[in-house]
């Protein structure tokens, strides 16, 4: 049953995102070209040549990239949250989003037309992460806090570089501010193609360790009791998450909450075990991306709201709503 | 029509003049009005002190400036083209223009004090206060004028005429002025009607912000009879005049003309024809993608002139096909 809502979710939100949109494209116009698109499919959708090019290569990829970052956030979010056992890990606890950050900061800065942008937003990525991880246990052992800190101290670290770099190059500023704002703005099937490796091979990585993060759950010296090798279940889940969260900011910017917002409602509405929360906090990243991306681009249209101020819109009261009723968690 | 293009011509004479050749007349001129007019005072800087207004308010400058830093890269090329130059002691890292202006490692936009302190300047001209700064000089004792980016054409030849009367050329900058006004007319009277109704789109950033009509760029397209396809975008001015639009809006209005003004930020006539979706657009099938200069199409000093030439250019390419 939490399945279906959640496939109904992302198709309502794939729909609502395929319809809504500043270039006033007939509704039923839309079932059909989509229709027609389909193999052995032809038929009169009635469409003009720009409206089927809007629809097709702006629209469409703009729709599927949202879904795939938000799946991606949401996903790695509760990953996060199930190997540090912190209800407030995200992407951006681990200074993963300030390594990226700071990673396409020194794209722009060097080679000055982005062209490098996603390379260096996931080595920069990977590379916060990992100093995270030996910072945190060389100080605290096996303490979660610890790590925290550690993530937090890397974090600040990578944005001071960021900051001295912005303003060593203030004619590239604007192209990372609105980087770091978040955008789907530009983007087109290319950006959905090179996401879509990274997006697999860490999803099912993830799907795949749901019940060990059960297990780790009831504490790292239980699950070695239980004949969990936890630093390798540890290891592995951090890595396929981080992978996805550089590659899902490289294309899209940074997005925030995502990772906050989804895992904690799908954890309200359908119960605390890792095998429900990963693979509804897929479908529900899905969806509530592209209603986001819906939002950014109708509020004010034809102009557009990035979306990285819609979704701390949301997130932002919300996070507060998780740290006064986060009692139970585990 | 016929009347305007009589005043372009003969103003267009006058800008045959090179602008230091009528200041050096002017300057004497000045001062032989001030000798008779000032005989109670001994000062030797006519018309000094003068207050001006700038968006920081009335300022006072009780002398001549003759040290002046400009953190303003629009205010350097208006002090050089009124005949300031001299004065000028200090400019900072973007004032690329001239190549004359003093060019120093000064930051704009994270202005340091002590560093500007440092050199004695007697006058700086920022285009915004980051934090304390216009604060920190008025302790020190050094007057300060602040010009934001202009809004209209309208502010540009007011923010001109405040830097002529306080850096003492106040006559350069009437000719300044005079020379822009027919350098405008010039281009837009070339034009004739090749620009009546054309829609255009005004690229500022690859991720699509723009300029409207309310905007001093826009003004100046619609000194051609243009339209702007993103006036819609900002309706009631939220934006200030430069929303953000989105692909698929560009797309479907199909603007006639692009025009980059982030050429410097590597887009091109290219980069913009391989963007998904574009290859529909009449623009891009006909070719009719201009590329500004970025600076001259960011700063609303002298060089609009300039801004409105590539305009001219552009709708006389696609009056050609």
């Amino acid at each position: 049953m939490p399945f279906t809502i959640g496939v109904l979710a992302v198709v309502g939100a794939a729909a609502a995102g395929l319809l809504v949109g500043p270039a006033d494209i007939d509704v039923w116009g839309v079932f059909l070209a989509i229709a027609d698109a389909l193999p052995l499919v032809d038929i009169d959708h009635g469409l003009t040549d720009v409206e089927h090019t809007v629809l097709f290569e702006i629209r469409f990829p703009r729709v599927v990239l949202g879904g795939l970052v938000g799946a991606i956030l949401a996903v790695a979010g509760a990953a996060y949250q199930g190997v540090f056992r912190n209800p407030l890990a995200d992407p951006y606890l681990l200074g993963v989003a300030a390594g990226a950050g700071l990673g396409a900061t020194v794209a722009f800065a060097t080679s000055g037309d982005g062209g490098f942008i996603a390379p260096f937003a996931f080595v920069g990525g990977l590379v916060a992460v990992a100093v995270t991880y030996s910072l945190g246990r060389s100080v605290g052992g096996r303490t979660t806090t610890s790590l925290i800190l550690a993530g937090v101290a890397v974090a600040a670290f990578a944005t001071a570089i960021q900051t001295y770099l912005l303003q060593r190059n203030v004619e590239t500023l604007r192209e990372v501010y609105s980087w770091i704002l978040g955008r789907l703005v530009t983007v087109g099937w290319g950006e959905v193609v090179s996401l879509l490796p990274y997006a697999i091979v860490s999803s099912a990585v993830l799907l795949g360790s749901r019940r060990l993060l059960d297990v780790l759950g009831i504490g790292d010296e239980e699950a070695s009791a239980l004949g969990l090798n936890v630093t390798r279940v540890r290891w592995v889940v951090v890595v396929a998450a981080t992978l996805a969260t550089a590659a899902a900011v490289s294309v899209s910017g940074l997005i925030g909450f995502v990772g906050i917002i989804v895992p904690h409602t799908v954890r309200i509405l359908f119960g605390w075990s890792y095998r429900v929360i990963v693979p509804l906090s897929l479908l529900f990243g899905a969806a509530f991306l592209m209603v986001s991306d819906v939002a950014a681009r109708t509020i004010v249209s034809p102009a557009e709201l990035p979306i990285g101020v819609v979704t701390a819109f949301f997130g932002a009261p919300f996070f507060v709503l998780v740290l006064r009723t986060m009692r139970g968690f585990r | 029509m016929r009347k305007t293009a009589l005043i372009a011509a003969l103003l267009l004479a006058v800008a045959a003049c090179s602008p230091a050749d009528i200041l050096a007349t002017s300057t004497t001129f000045d001062a032989t009005t001030t000798s008779t007019v000032g005989v109670a005072t001994t000062t030797i800087e006519p018309g000094f002190p003068v207050t001006v207004e700038a968006d920081n308010g009335s300022v006072t400058i009780e002398k001549r400036p003759e040290a002046i830093i400009s953190l303003s890269s629009t205010a350097t090329e208006m002090l050089f083209d009124i005949g300031a130059g001299p004065q000028v002691i200090a400019v900072d890292d973007q004032s690329n223009y001239p190549a004359e202006a003093p060019i120093t490692a000064l930051s704009g936009y994270t202005p340091n004090l002590e560093a500007i302190l440092s050199l004695g300047p007697d006058l700086v001209v920022i285009v915004f206060d980051p934090g304390e700064l216009i604060a920190g000089l008025e302790t020190a004792g050094v007057p300060v004028l602040s010009y934001g980016a202009a809004f209209t054409i309208d502010d540009v030849y007011r923010q001109i005429d405040a830097l002529g009367v306080a850096t003492g050329n106040v006559d350069g900058a009437a000719v300044s002025n005079t020379i822009i006004e027919a350098g405008l007319e010039t281009a837009v009277t070339a034009s004739g009607d090749l620009g009546d109704g054309v829609t255009y789109y005004h690229e500022i950033s690859s991720d699509f912000y723009t300029a409207t009509s309310s905007t001093f760029f826009g003004e100046i397209y619609g000194l051609f009879g243009m339209e702007n396809i993103a006036d819609p975008a900002d309706a009631d001015g939220s934006a200030f005049g430069y929303p953000q639009l989105s692909s698929e809006y560009i797309v479907t209005s199909d603007p006639e003309i692009i025009f980059l003004a982030n050429v410097l930020y590597g887009e091109s006539t290219e980069t913009v024809s391989e963007r998904p979706g574009w290859d529909v657009m009449t623009a891009v099938q006909s070719g009719h993608i201009a590329e500004l200069d970025s600076d001259v199409a960011s700063r609303g000093g002298p060089r609009i002139v300039e801004f409105a030439e590539s305009i001219a250019d552009a709708l006389a390419e696609f009056d050609a096909g």
